[in-house]
Formats: C-alpha cells, sequence, structure tokens
C-alpha cells in the first residue's frame, strides 16, 4: 500500500499536474485495494457497483463514496482494536453524526500532514496562541469532535495557547486583554470555527466595543459558511470586519472535512483554496461527468490520509469550481478553488407525509 | 343535500370552465388535470354510474385534511365532499404553493354569485399551523374527516375525539409498483414505445416519484428480459433527459441511496446508474418487505419474474396501486382476488397512476361519505 513516508519531506504544494497525476494514480489505486480488503462494506460497495480495485482506472474513475455514508456505517479498515481514537463531525444534539475510526498512524499522518501544510503559510516558529474557542471542547480526549480536532491540531503552532470563550461559549474578556497586553506586537495565530469565530468573537468585540490591534496576527478558521449564509456574511464581509476590530496581517479560511482530517485545504492571499501534494479536488456535474475547470458543480474531496478508514475518495455535498492548476499567483502549485457552500435543499413532491400533524 | 345535486355538479362545471380558460392556471398541469376532471362531462359520467336509485344525502359535516406537498390535493378532496352531498371545511397546506391560492381564489368567486349562496354557507377553506388546536375543535363537529397524510397524520388526527357516528377515511401512506410483459414491450413500434415510456414518466417523475401511486418496483414478465428492459429505459432516459430537471442534491441523494443499497442488500443482480436521471437496481428475486424500498426521483428496483404468481407471496395491505402493461388485467384481477391478497386497491394502465378518482385507496369515497335512506 502507499505510505505517506514517501512524500512527507516533499514541500506541500511542490508537485506540478504531471507528478501529481502520477503519485495519485499509484496512492489511490493502494488506497483503494487496501480498503477493499480490509473494509467489508466498502468490498460490498465497490462489487455492487461494478468496480474492481485492480483494474487500471483514471482519477477520474475511481469510486467516490457519499459523505453522509460515515453518519450511517461504522466504515473502518482496521480492527477495533487498533482503533485509537473515533473523531465525530459536530453536529447538534439530534443530527446523526459522522464517526471517523482512527488507528496510531492515520491519526498521526493527520498531525503531520497538517502541520506541514500549515506551517507553508505561518513559518515552522511557534507563537503565542489564542483559540477562539472553548476549553470545555476537549474534556473528553478519546471522543473527538471534529471542533476538538482542529483546535489540538492547530495548537501544534502556539507555544502558550489562551481560550477566549469561557465554558458557557462567552468571551473572556479577562484572559483574552491579558493575551493582548502581553504578545500585542509579536507574531500571533488566532484560530477557531468561522461561525464561533463571528458569532462569539466578532459580535461579542463589537457589543463590549473593544478593538484587540493584533497586527502581526493571523486568523486561522474554517469549518463552513451555512450558519453566515445564512446571515448574508460572505468571505470578503467577514475579512473587512475581523480586520476592523483585530487589524491582524492575515485571515486565512480553510475547507475541509472530519472525514479527511488534515490535509485541509487553505486560502491564499489570493482567496483561492489549494489542494496540497496531500489532497485533490474534483467537480462533477448533476449526472455524476466532471465539470470544466470554471464550472460549478459538486465537490469531490481525495485525500491520500485515510488509512484505517475509506475516506481517501469522497463527494462531498457542497458546491464549488476549480478555479485552475497549477497557475495561481501565489505561487503554490496543484489546484486551486472556490466553494460556494452546501447545495440547496429539494422541494420533494409526494404525498408520503404531510409534515403537519394534527 | 343529495349525492351529485345539480347545485354541486353546477359549481363544479363553472369552476371547471373558469380554470380553464385562466391564464395563470394554465401554467399548472395539476390545475389543468383538476380542472378537466371537474367538467360536466365527466361528472355527469360518474354521476350515472353513482345512480343506484337508493334515496342518500350526505352525512353532513366533512372535515378535510389535505397532504402539506401535493398542492392540488385539496381541491380533489373538496370536489369529492362536495359530490357527496356535504358542508366542507378543507385544511389546505401550510406551505404557500400558488396553485392553492389560485384556486381558492377561483372558488372563491365563484361561490359568491347569487345562485351558489347555498354552497358558499356550506363550505370553508383554512390554513392553520399544526400547533394550532383547530383540528380538534373541528373534529368534535364533524360528520366525516378526509385525512392524507403521513402514517404519523393520520394516527394524530385520529385520536382526536369525534361525534360517535362520524366516518373517517384514511389516505395512508402506500407503496406501488409496475408490471410490463417483456414480449409486448419488445414488440412495440418506437412511437408506442414513446408513449408507454411518457406515460410512464408520468406516473413517476411528475411527483418525484413520491406520490404514494407512483411505481418503485418494475417487475418484468417473461423469461428474456434484457432486450425489453433496455428499449424501455432508453427511452424513458430520452425523457427524462428532456423533461425533468434533477437537482444537485437528488443526484447526491440517489447516488446515497445506491451506495446504502449496495451495502446493506443481498439479492442484488446489478445496478444501473450510468444516467443519474434514471438509476435501476435489479433484484435477484422479491423479499417480503421489497416494499420498504422506496425510491426517489428517478430510482427503480426491478425484478424478474415468469409468472404472477409469486407476487401473491409478498402483498400487504401497504400496496396500492398496480400499474401494468401487455398484461391481461383479468390476470391480474385473479392474482388480487384468487389469491385473496389483503393489498392492491388500483390495478391501472401505465400512465394512469396518479388519476385520482372518487374510488380510491380502495373506497367509495362518495358513497362512504353519504348515507342511505331506506325508503320502503
Amino acid at each position: 500500500m502507499f505510505s505517506l513516508e514517501s512524500i512527507i519531506q516533499t514541500s506541500p504544494y511542490a508537485l506540478d499536474k504531471e507528478r501529481k497525476g502520477s503519485l495519485y494514480n499509484e496512492a489511490l489505486h493502494g488506497l483503494t485495494e487496501h480498503h477493499y480488503q480490509n473494509c467489508e462494506p466498502y468490498r460490498k460497495l465497490l462489487n455492487t457497483l461494478g468496480y474492481s480495485p485492480n483494474k487500471e482506472r483514471g482519477i477520474a474513475e475511481m469510486p467516490f463514496l457519499p459523505v453522509r455514508l460515515f453518519k450511517e456505517y461504522d466504515l473502518r479498515s482496521v480492527a477495533s482494536d487498533d482503533t485509537v481514537k473515533t473523531m465525530t463531525s459536530s453536529g447538534t444534539s439530534g443530527q446523526s453524526v459522522s464517526k471517523i475510526y482512527l488507528d496510531k498512524t492515520n491519526a498521526a499522518n493527520q498531525t503531520k500532514v497538517l502541520t506541514k501544510i500549515v506551517a507553508n503559510y505561518l513559518g515552522e516558529k511557534r507563537m503565542p496562541m489564542l483559540v477562539i474557542d472553548s476549553p470545555a471542547v476537549l474534556k473528553n480526549r478519546t471522543m473527538f469532535s471534529a471542533r476538538g480536532a482542529g483546535i489540538l491540531g492547530f495548537s501544534m503552532f502556539g507555544n502558550k495557547v489562551v481560550y477566549a470563550l469561557d465554558e458557557e461559549m462567552r468571551l473572556d474578556i479577562a484572559a483574552v486583554e491579558a493575551f493582548y497586553e502581553q504578545y500585542k506586537d509579536q507574531d500571533v495565530l488566532l484560530f477557531g470555527f468561522t461561525y464561533m469565530v463571528w458569532e462569539y468573537f466578532y459580535k461579542a468585540l463589537v457589543r463590549a466595543e473593544k478593538q484587540l490591534l493584533f497586527a502581526n496576527g493571523t486568523l486561522i478558521h474554517g469549518g463552513g459558511w451555512k450558519k453566515l449564509a445564512d446571515e448574508a456574511v460572505s468571505n470578503e464581509a467577514f475579512k473587512e470586519s475581523l480586520e476592523k476590530v483585530c487589524a491582524l496581517k492575515q485571515v486565512v479560511n480553510y475547507y475541509g472535512m472530519v472525514e479527511q482530517t488534515g490535509s485541509i485545504f487553505m486560502e491564499c492571499s489570493e482567496g483561492h483554496l489549494h489542494a496540497s501534494i496531500f489532497s485533490d479536488v474534483l467537480v462533477r456535474r448533476k449526472d455524476l461527468s466532471l465539470c470544466d475547470f470554471q464550472e460549478r458543480g459538486l465537490i469531490e474531496v481525495i485525500s491520500l490520509l485515510p488509512s484505517s478508514y475509506p475516506g481517501h475518495i469522497l463527494l462531498s455535498e457542497d458546491e464549488g469550481e476549480i478555479l485552475g492548476e497549477d497557475d495561481c499567483p501565489c505561487g503554490r502549485l496543484g489546484k486551486y478553488f472556490k466553494v460556494y457552500g452546501r447545495i440547496a435543499e429539494a422541494e420533494i413532491r409526494g404525498c408520503s407525509d404531510t409534515h403537519e400533524r394534527q | 343535500m343529495a349525492p351529485y345535486n345539480r347545485l354541486a355538479c353546477d359549481f363544479l362545471d363553472e369552476l371547471s370552465q373558469t380554470l380553464r380558460a385562466s391564464q395563470e392556471a394554465s401554467m399548472y398541469p395539476d390545475v389543468m388535470s383538476f380542472a378537466f376532471w371537474c367538467r360536466r362531462g365527466h361528472i355527469d359520467t360518474l354521476r350515472d354510474q353513482f345512480e343506484d336509485s337508493r334515496v342518500r344525502l350526505g352525512v353532513g359535516l366533512a372535515l378535510h385534511v389535505a397532504p402539506g406537498n401535493v398542492p392540488i390535493n385539496f381541491a380533489f378532496s373538496f370536489a369529492f365532499g362536495l359530490l357527496s352531498g356535504n358542508a366542507n371545511i378543507v385544511r389546505v397546506p401550510t406551505k404557500p404553493f400558488p396553485q392553492v391560492d389560485l384556486v381558492c381564489n377561483v372558488i372563491k368567486e365563484i361561490l359568491a354569485k347569487e345562485q351558489f349562496q347555498a354552497l358558499q354557507e356550506m363550505t370553508s377553506f383554512v390554513r392553520y399551523e399544526h400547533t394550532n388546536n383547530a383540528t380538534q375543535e373541528f373534529s368534535e363537529r364533524s360528520d366525516a374527516r378526509l385525512v392524507w397524510g403521513g402514517n404519523e397524520t393520520i394516527k394524530a388526527i385520529r385520536a382526536l375525539p369525534v361525534p360517535e357516528r362520524c366516518v373517517d377515511l384514511t389516505f395512508a401512506d402506500r407503496y406501488s409498483f409496475c408490471v410490463l410483459d417483456s414480449a409486448s414491450v419488445e414488440a412495440l413500434e418506437d412511437k408506442d414505445l414513446n408513449r408507454l415510456a411518457q406515460g410512464f414518466f408520468n406516473d413517476t417523475y411528475l411527483m418525484d416519484q413520491n406520490a404514494c401511486s407512483s411505481p418503485h418496483l418494475v417487475v418484468w414478465l417473461g423469461k428474456n428480459t434484457d432486450h425489453a428492459k433496455a428499449m424501455f429505459w432508453q427511452a424513458v432516459s430520452a425523457l427524462v433527459a428532456e423533461k425533468y430537471e434533477l437537482e444537485a442534491v437528488q443526484a447526491v441523494d440517489k447516488y446515497t441511496q445506491l451506495c446504502r443499497n449496495a451495502i446493506e442488500l443481498e439479492n442484488i443482480k446489478d445496478v444501473d446508474w450510468a444516467d443519474t436521471g434514471v438509476f435501476r437496481v435489479g433484484l435477484r428475486e422479491l423479499d417480503k418487505n421489497v416494499d420498504e424500498l422506496r425510491g426517489q426521483c428517478g430510482y427503480f428496483y426491478e425484478c424478474d419474474l415468469e409468472e404472477l404468481s409469486p407476487l401473491a407471496e409478498i402483498i400487504n395491505p401497504t400496496y396500492q396501486t398496480l400499474t401494468y402493461f401487455g398484461v391481461d388485467k383479468e390476470k391480474l384481477q385473479e392474482l388480487v382476488c384468487s389469491n385473496r391478497v389483503r393489498g392492491i386497491d388500483r390495478i391501472v394502465p401505465v400512465g394512469m397512476g396518479l388519476d385520482i378518482g372518487v374510488i380510491w385507496d380502495g373506497y367509495d369515497v362518495v358513497r362512504s361519505l353519504s348515507r342511505i335512506i331506506d325508503l320502503r
């Protein structure tokens, strides 16, 4: 099977289309074969859909799993004894959550790859870090939520980590101001989930009429725009608003999902999301054929990390478009793209339920 | 009033004419088919079929709880209540459908005319949230209730107290399937094949395959069915490509369901998902619980049978409509009656699956909503 060791020393945006293509051809065949041998539901699925793992096929023809399957089935390619961590998506109570089973290798690779990718933006040096979340998120270390995993992953870049919110998700003004006084002139990292940053940090600062001018600060945030889209807050508006209250050297959004933790897609100075050598992205039409570049469609995400669960090729429920490949002005190689957000719910006709009880 | 009384028939005819002359209504095929249904010629036929020289009157006040996601169903339910001679309270969907407002406005205008004053006093259209206890209050005064909807809705409404003699007609969640004779399909000329495909399309895609009468399963009769299948599905695919707008989320839903089926089902023979408009899952044999496999937006299960008889083993009370092509309806009647199966209330040719009428879900709705005065 493909081993991540072979590329972990490579610079994360150093492979052009051709070199990445041949790497992925081999790696994805290896991963698919591995999961086929070790995950029974995955094997059944491939058999039924008519994929034979040995057959030569391009990346676009490789079998992709709807991301929802991880909410409905226990999909793992390792024995349960070897599972060291189970990660869950951050569904609100009542919603079903994805369950991702990690063995030691897979868990370690997530941390390694995240570090490689983020270092490309921040440098290797650790810095004071303000986590815009509550420390309560990390309470149970074996049942990991996506939020917890994100916080821990990014904490690799912090040498002094301070939480900005208390257990009730209220802004801890004292802690934040102490952090500010001590580090305001240094390089600092602010990290949080897009919605939390907006709702509990930005809004709270505005309400308190406070500014925290971290002129050398970088804010990294991710986790989806669904709630902010409801409030009609765009990426640009988010950036501008945050810069008003916090100054900040850069505000970096990232796109990623709990099913492919580690190999996140980070936004460059041009505002483009980038696939690193650890991940790739395809966009499909409604008929599941591939979109052209600059054509909007369903996002398929590919990651070389998932080895303990068959999550290496996933059909997301997000819409986006590929903007280009290997030619972003920021200099990073690989595909770059933008995300429009979740696909719209359809109004299904029919009489199978009235949705109106009594 | 008496069933099929003059006033009710006149009213429906005027409604039919007004809707059919309306520019706005012509945009909605469902409104047009309702308008066509209540034209005088058709209602006269129904009345002739109804006549049995008994003396009848409507039971009194009928409460209609229409389904939330089929816009025009409330109008049919109202027409049934009216034709049976009842006063009607019709709860329309809370969700705003232009069809509902359109039809309600036309009804209101016509009822305002002097000659329909008696009907006006007997008719109310209401709209309210499900948290409202109006259904309870209405139920306490109802002589009949027509409840359309999911099983949960029906359960909840059934639990509300009604007068002792109140008649409940409940239109529950049902399952429907289709039987095609492969030799007959193979023998079709292009034109007739397209007509069959169009009929199948109307039965399914017009309501996102989510109506109770839309088939989820296609049973192919015969020994060598491959050629017939290829012909038929190709014709359906072409229609779907031309006339059906599949949303991205529906494509993902269908693909997800395909993956679920692949993981869970043990009797899949083959799948065809080359065209996201038409997904097909071939089953090796029919399980008893095949009615739990439901497709949406063009997702079909298929099975080959050499004869009809195995169907008798699996049909349960959930089964509603059997649409057919190339099979003698007497044979289908025999399947249901000789085997005394507990399901299937409708056996209709492909294309008539969604044709709602006064006989529905096994009920003679007009007779059920009226009472006989035994006069000797």
